[in-house]
Order: C-alpha cells, then sequence, then structure tokens
C-alpha cells in the first residue's frame, strides 16, 4: 500500500468524516498540515484573524447543523488562543474537534520554541483529548475524536499532532468501525423508569416541563413538542433550550432562570411533578436548590450524562438515555396507558399560570426619543418572520435576544450560555452562516462584545459570509452596569465604554455596509433595508444607540428564590403574592 | 465518610494525570492512590481512598466513570474488602534500644530488611492503622524516616472487578 505522510493523513481523514470546512489560522507547527490542504479540493479551508475566532466558527458550525465543525491551529499561541473557544464549547457540550500543531517528538519537554503542553492546558475543558506520537496512530485517533465528540454527551475533542507525525510516512487506511471498550454511552432508557415517569405525570396536579440544551443537541424538538401537546402542559426552555419548543406555542411559558419570564419561574417553583429534559439545573436556572425545592415537587431528571443527574438537586426518577429515545419511549407509555393528568387539575393550574402571565413580566415602556434595545428585538423577529439563525454575544442584549425573539425551532439560537464568552457572537453568526448558506443569520451584540473579535469582519468578508450584525450599544458593560446600579450603590466602576470607535466607518473599512441609528423612528426601516433583497449578499452593521439605563427584568438575584424576582416597574408589589393564597389544590385529584 | 475506589483504566500515557486532575479541579479529596498495571498490561488498576458525603462520593464515581479511559469504577464500601498498605520505616537502633525495636517490628509481623550498625529498615503491611499504630508504638524521636505507598484494596470472596 502506498505510504503517505502524517499531514496528507490528517486531511485524508477529515474528507474520510465528510468535513466541509476547517476553520483555521497557519503557523510552524502546522506547516505539513497547511500544504496538504493545499494539494486537496475536497474541503475548504477559512482562514479566520484570531484562533478564538475559528474555535468559535466551528463550535456554531456544530451548533447549527447535524455536522461537525474542525479547527485547527498551530502550536504554542495558536493552541492557547483556541483555548477560550474550547472552553466555551465544552460549558455547552458543543461536539466539535481541534487539532493543534505541536513541536517534535523529540522536542518535547525541552521548551522548544512554541511549545505548549497542549493536552494538560486543555485536559479540564475538553471531552477527550489526544497526543498522537507516532504516524501509525492518527487515523484511529480521528476515528475516535468524532466519534467521541458526538456520541452521548457530546463535547470538543482536541487532538495534538506534533510535526514530524505530519512528516512521517505510512500506509492509509480509514478504519469503518471503532469500539472503545472504556466508552459506551447510553441510548436507550430503562423502560421501568420510564413506566414510572408516565405514571408521575399521570398523578400530577401542577405538571411542568422542563427543557434544555440536551433536547437542542440531542435532535429531540418534535418528541418535545409532542409530549406537551399530547399532555397538554406547561413547558419552560432554558437559555439553552430555546427553539425546542416553538417560541409562539400557547404551552410555551417563555425561558426560566436568572432573567426568566414571572409565569415561567413561579411555575418552577410551584410545580408538583417537573420533568426535567437534557437541562442540569444550573445555578442560573434554579438559582439556591433549597429555595428551589422548599415547595415540595416530584422530579423526572432525563439526561444522558449520569453525572448531570443528583449532581445540584436530588430527583425521584432518574432516566439515562439520550432524549429523543426517551422521549419517543416515554409518548408510547402514556399512550399505552392512556395516562393523562387529571384533567380538572390541569384547568386549575393553568388558570393559575394565565394569572401569573397577565401582567406580561417582559412588558418594557416605549419612548419617542430613546431606542430601547427590547423593541430591536422585536422588530427584528417581526422582519425575519421568526425564522432567522441569531446568534448573540454576552450581556443585556444577549438576554434581551433570549426574551424577544421567539425561536421557533432548534439550532436557531446560538449563544453561549455555560461560559458566557464575550467575542463569540461575531465567528459564531460566520460558522453559522457556512452551515446554513441560505439561512438568513443575524448577530445580536453589544459594543464591548463585538469588540472582542471585531477582526472577524475581515474574514467575513474574505468568505462572503452576509450575516447582519445588530449592536445594542448602549455605551455601557451594560450587564456589569447593571449589577453595579443594583449591587454597589451605581458606582459604574470601569463600566463605561468610553472612545467608542465609529463603527460605521469600521464596517466599511472592513468593505462592509453600516448604519447607526439613533431616532426610534428609524429602527424599523433600517432593519427593513437590511434584510431586504438589495443588501441580502451583503453583511450590514448596525450601530443603535440604545438607551443606556435599560435593565434586564425579571431577575432572580444570587441567593433568592425563583419566587423572589426582581419585577420591571409596572409589577412592583407584585412579587410578594403567596402562591398557596391564590388557588387553593387541596382537594383535587 | 472514607471511602475507597477501585477503578480500572487504560493503560496509557496521561491517563492518570486525567483523575488526580479531575479530583482537583472539582475539589474532592485524595487521601491515597495508589495504581500499576494489572496482569493485563493493556489495563491499570487505581485504589483511590478519599472521603466525603454520601452525595460528594456519588458524584466522584461517577465522573471518574465519565473519563473515557476508565473501564469501570467500583466502591469497595459497598461491600466486605481487604485493605493493605506497605510501610518502609527506618528507625535509630542502637543500644538497648536496638533490641526494643526488633521486639516492635516482631510484633506487629513486621520485618528488618535493612541493617547498619546504628539503624533498622524495616517493612510492614497491613491496613493502614495498623502501620498508624506501629508508628505510634515506637518511641518518635527514633524514626528516621518512613515511606508508605497508600492502600490497596479488593472485595472479599468470589466478588470481582473485571473488565
Ligand atoms: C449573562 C447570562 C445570563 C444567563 N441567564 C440565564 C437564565 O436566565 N436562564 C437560563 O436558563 N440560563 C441562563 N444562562 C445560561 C446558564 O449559565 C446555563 O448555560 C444554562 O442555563 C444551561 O442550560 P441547560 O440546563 O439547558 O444545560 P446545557 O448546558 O445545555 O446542558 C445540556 C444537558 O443535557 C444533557 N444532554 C446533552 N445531550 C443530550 C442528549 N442527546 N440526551 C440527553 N441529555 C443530553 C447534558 O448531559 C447536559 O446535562 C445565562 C448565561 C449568561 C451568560
Ligand atoms: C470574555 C469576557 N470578559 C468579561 C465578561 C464579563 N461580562 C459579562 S457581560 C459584560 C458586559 C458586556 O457588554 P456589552 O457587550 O456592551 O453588552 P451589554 O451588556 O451592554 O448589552 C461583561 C464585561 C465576560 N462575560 N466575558
Ligand atoms: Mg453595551
Amino acid at each position: 500500500m502506498e505510504h503517505i505522510s502524517g499531514a496528507e493523513i490528517v486531511t485524508r481523514c477529515l474528507q474520510a468524516e465528510g468535513v466541509e470546512f476547517v476553520f483555521g489560522y497557519p503557523g510552524g507547527a502546522v506547516l505539513e498540515i497547511y500544504d496538504a490542504i493545499f494539494r486537496q479540493e475536497q474541503f475548504k479551508h477559512v482562514l479566520v484573524r484570531h484562533e478564538q475566532a475559528a474555535v468559535h466558527a466551528a463550535d456554531a458550525y456544530s451548533r447549527s447543523s447535524d455536522k461537525i465543525g474542525v479547527a485547527l491551529v498551530t502550536s504554542g499561541p495558536g493552541a492557547t488562543n483556541a483555548l477560550t473557544g474550547i472552553a466555551t464549547a465544552y460549558m455547552d457540550s458543543i461536539p466539535m474537534v481541534v487539532i493543534s500543531g505541536q513541536v517534535g517528538t523529540s522536542a518535547i519537554g525541552l521548551d522548544a520554541f512554541q511549545e505548549v503542553d497542549m493536552v494538560g492546558c486543555s485536559r479540564p475543558i475538553v471531552k477527550h483529548n489526544f497526543l498522537v506520537k507516532d504516524v501509525r496512530d492518527l487515523a484511529a485517533t480521528f476515528k475516535k475524536a468524532f466519534h467521541i465528540a458526538k456520541t452521548g454527551r457530546p463535547g470538543p475533542v482536541v487532538i495534538d499532532v506534533p510535526k514530524d507525525v505530519t512528516i512521517n510516512k505510512c500506509a492509509f487506511e480509514y478504519p469503518e468501525t471503532l469500539s472503545i471498550r472504556s466508552y459506551n454511552p447510553p441510548t436507550k432508557g430503562h423502560p421501568g423508569q420510564i413506566k414510572k415517569a408516565a405514571q408521575l405525570l399521570a398523578e400530577a396536579k401542577r405538571p411542568y416541563i422542563y427543557v434544555g440544551g440536551g433536547a437542542v443537541q440531542g435532535g429531540a424538538g418534535a418528541q418535545v413538542t409532542e409530549l406537551v401537546k399530547l399532555l397538554g402542559v406547561p413547558c419552560t426552555n432554558t437559555l439553552m433550550g430555546l427553539g425546542a419548543l416553538d417560541g409562539t406555542d400557547p404551552n410555551f411559558l417563555g425561558m426560566l432562570g436568572m432573567h426568566g419570564t414571572y409565569e415561567a419561574n413561579l411555575a418552577m417553583q410551584y410545580c408538583d411533578v417537573l420533568i426535567a429534559v437534557g437541562a442540569r439545573f444550573d445555578d442560573r436556572v434554579i438559582s439556591v436548590p433549597s429555595q428551589f425545592l422548599s415547595n415540595p415537587k416530584r422530579i423526572v431528571h432525563i439526561d444522558v450524562d449520569p453525572s448531570s443527574i443528583a449532581k445540584r438537586v436530588k430527583v425521584d426518577v432518574p432516566i439515562v438515555g439520550d432524549v429523543k429515545h426517551v422521549l419517543t419511549d416515554l409518548i408510547a407509555a402514556l399512550k399505552e396507558g392512556n395516562l393523562r393528568p387529571n384533567p380538572d387539575a390541569l384547568a386549575n393550574w393553568w388558570k393559575q399560570i394565565n394569572e401569573w402571565r397577565k401582567p406580561n413580566s417582559l412588558l418594557y415602556t416605549p419612548s419617542d426619543e430613546l431606542i430601547k434595545p427590547q423593541s430591536v428585538v422585536q422588530k427584528l423577529w417581526e422582519i425575519t418572520h421568526g425564522e432567522a439563525i441569531v446568534t448573540s454575544d454576552v450581556g443585556q442584549h444577549q438576554m434581551w435576544a433570549a426574551q424577544y425573539y421567539k425561536f421557533r425551532r432548534p439550532k436557531q439560537w446560538i449563544n453561549s450560555g455555560g461560559l458566557g464568552t464575550m467575542g463569540f457572537g461575531l465567528p459564531a453568526a460566520m460558522g453559522a452562516q457556512l452551515a446554513n448558506p441560505d439561512a438568513v443569520v443575524a448577530c445580536i451584540t453589544g459594543e464591548g462584545s463585538i469588540q472582542m473579535n471585531i477582526q472577524e469582519l475581515s474574514t467575513c468578508k474574505q468568505y462572503n459570509t452576509p450575516v447582519k450584525v445588530l449592536s445594542l450599544n448602549n455605551r455601557y458593560l451594560g450587564m456589569v452596569r447593571q449589577w453595579q446600579e443594583f449591587f454597589y450603590g451605581t458606582r459604574y466602576s470601569h463600566s463605561y465604554m468610553d472612545a467608542l470607535p465609529d463603527f460605521v466607518k469600521i464596517a466599511e473599512a472592513y468593505g462592509h455596509v453600516g448604519f447607526k441609528i439613533e431616532n426610534p423612528a428609524d429602527v424599523e426601516p433600517v432593519l427593513r433595508e437590511a434584510f431586504s433583497p438589495a443588501l441580502k449578499d451583503r453583511l450590514v452593521f448596525m450601530d443603535f444607540r440604545t438607551d443606556p439605563s435599560e435593565n434586564v427584568f425579571p431577575m432572580v438575584q444570587n441567593g433568592k428564590g425563583l419566587n423572589q424576582m426582581d419585577l420591571p416597574p409596572h409589577m412592583h408589589g407584585l412579587q410578594q403574592v403567596p402562591f398557596e393564597n391564590n388557588r387553593d389544590y387541596g382537594n383535587l385529584c | 465518610m472514607r471511602h475507597i475506589l477501585s477503578v480500572l483504566i487504560e493503560n496509557e500515557a496521561g491517563a492518570l494525570s486525567r483523575v488526580t486532575g479531575l479530583f482537583s479541579a472539582r475539589g474532592y479529596n485524595i487521601d491515597s492512590l495508589t495504581v500499576q498495571t494489572t496482569e493485563d498490561p493493556t489495563l491499570s488498576r487505581m485504589t483511590i481512598v478519599t472521603h466525603g458525603s454520601d452525595d460528594v462520593i456519588e458524584q466522584i464515581t461517577k465522573q471518574l466513570n465519565k473519563l473515557i479511559e476508565v473501564v469501570k469504577v467500583i466502591d469497595l464500601n459497598e461491600a466486605d474488602h481487604i485493605e493493605r498498605e506497605l510501610m518502609l520505616i527506618k528507625v535509630r537502633a542502637t543500644g538497648k534500644d536496638r533490641d526494643e525495636m526488633k521486639r516492635m517490628a516482631d510484633i506487629f509481623r513486621g520485618r528488618v530488611i535493612d541493617v547498619t550498625e546504628k539503624t533498622y529498615t524495616i517493612e510492614l503491611t497491613g491496613p493502614g492503622d495498623k502501620l498508624d499504630a506501629f508508628i505510634k508504638a515506637i518511641d518518635a524521636t527514633s524514626i528516621l524516616e518512613t515511606v508508605r505507598t497508600g492502600a490497596s484494596g479488593i472485595a472479599r470472596g468470589e466478588r470481582v472487578l473485571k473488565i
């Protein structure tokens, strides 16, 4: 058999995995690989302007499709630049393969030029990583890496490839199958547990379905929708779960958690049977476990990762398995046993929920003078018919995007939830656009966040990714400013963004279209123009000068319970109403 | 509570650091850790002594299982088990203390494995508390050096940890 170099094996492995794009940046340790890329045409390479962006783009490529994003970086600084991106994907359980160059095997450990222990540095933020010391191990390692990244609880996998391994030659054959004796992720849930869950739902007076990122990544949108419809029960999504149930569905109570709606949070606090679907009881969701459990409830927890179960909250019916499989079986069990919650109890529960809904906790005071950031998101939704893929950065704008853009389907909403990485939005939009060339992609960002990876405007130009950037420019690190207003006596320590650049000129300098919008009346016309056929193929940067004093409501402060929200001004006085006084559930069922 | 975990793990470079890294990253305690390859050279067997509440031990077990290279984990505390630890201890042994030291070693079923005019090196195995007891039983000022391996554990009876 013909012997080929390690570098060529790398490209052949990527081809065998059906990779379309590699996001990367060259350097000494990966020059062989770059040469092999030059000599092939099957996949395209996207030259970013910073390695962090390569990883975010690869990550969003995965998040917005059923494919796996791949990033390629050189050793040393290339590898360390990639770390923030890797940690971002890890925290949100996103499948991805990152290839890093490494100094030659004989130089490892000698403080060689651009040597960094990448396997050591990335160990706590990867699902798994490999240092390939022998060219003969390359193909099997790639096969394992892709398999591990996408199965079970997904996550990023790093392959560190020393330079001599890319030069050395051996015969190449991509393994067709593999088995890793120590790695057998579960798929189907335990039938007995699924029966128990069905039974519990039938006994519920106040059932609630809480859906997280696992349902989005696990492709279980249809099953979530079917379960909700079958039972007619209320449903909430976490920040990572948005889109799992259509945001316009009448059974959807909105996002829950720190910035969740009044009704979604109170339902979480006061439900009596909770079905958690691919969600991990994060501290930004349930706040303090003891507060959350102070109103008794029985919990079913469906998760593919046993370590997510009983980590923060003890549950009554743990079901380890893939959401899609488990929900399919749960729905079948409910149908078979004709099990449904008591209709009278459920009607009463809905009556209560509708009372919570009435004041509309997402209401804000419109203004003729200042652009309200929420209104920009609402207009975006209207103009894109709720169909755009939306990426965001981190801060207030992220929360407004989550609250006001009613996501219709899974994988439409792309943001960094677990790590909260500013600088994610623009490279993510780029990756999402490449994965979905026909989709409308919008990036909702802030003037702080966008400047953390603004150089990618250049990459967007080079590869014609016509994303629409909506910067909600409040001249503040708004989320920080909000905390300083609430908890630090309005001492706005270093949260004011002075000396901001002229973003329109920046956009134009990179060859894009820029708009500055200061007047509320201009919001809609500018958005219409940006999304018009005339600008379909252009990146449009919209610099919305928004109300700098706007805060995100509702808000559950650290240490508070979900029923102790800070509410918007029009709801002041409401939050103290105790649940028990509202309705008596005592004699039902 | 103290727990003794047995871990079967692929005998691969870096596998040990994944385990220790996990403990430090998640704030778990390691009281002791021993590791060596098994009769099957592709596998290593670790014994980890740790302590924590039941919830913490449950998380440790789950997190260990989550490591790709970990093949199996058992908590030996769940059933009868045997623990042994090896200690090598170098003590001053001069004058009338020399006989006394030998006598103590005998009582604890230790063996003197190296001798100089002034010292004995004693080998002692047993559960950790026996080794502690030996250290307590001899004159503290006579101890020159101690080396302990940490516990290795195995289940009693027919229960085995195998692939
Ligand atoms: C400024 C800011 C504010 C925030 N405020 C909020 C807020 O108000 N509300 C909110 O919800 N979040 C908020 N977050 C996000 C929060 O930090 C967490 O990232 C998020 O809540 C976690 O979502 P999740 O529980 O859906 O879990 P994910 O992180 O999405 O985890 C998914 C879970 O599903 C499991 N899983 C994965 N795949 C499968 C499968 N196929 N089958 C079964 N299980 C699977 C995984 O094992 C994991 O346990 C905020 C973040 C930031 C940066
Ligand atoms: C890399 C990074 N550094 C710091 C933070 C802390 N942080 C969270 S939100 C935020 C402010 C973001 O400002 P901006 O992008 O303008 O968004 P806004 O909140 O104003 O909408 C900061 C600094 C972070 N999340 N990420
Ligand atoms: Mg801002």
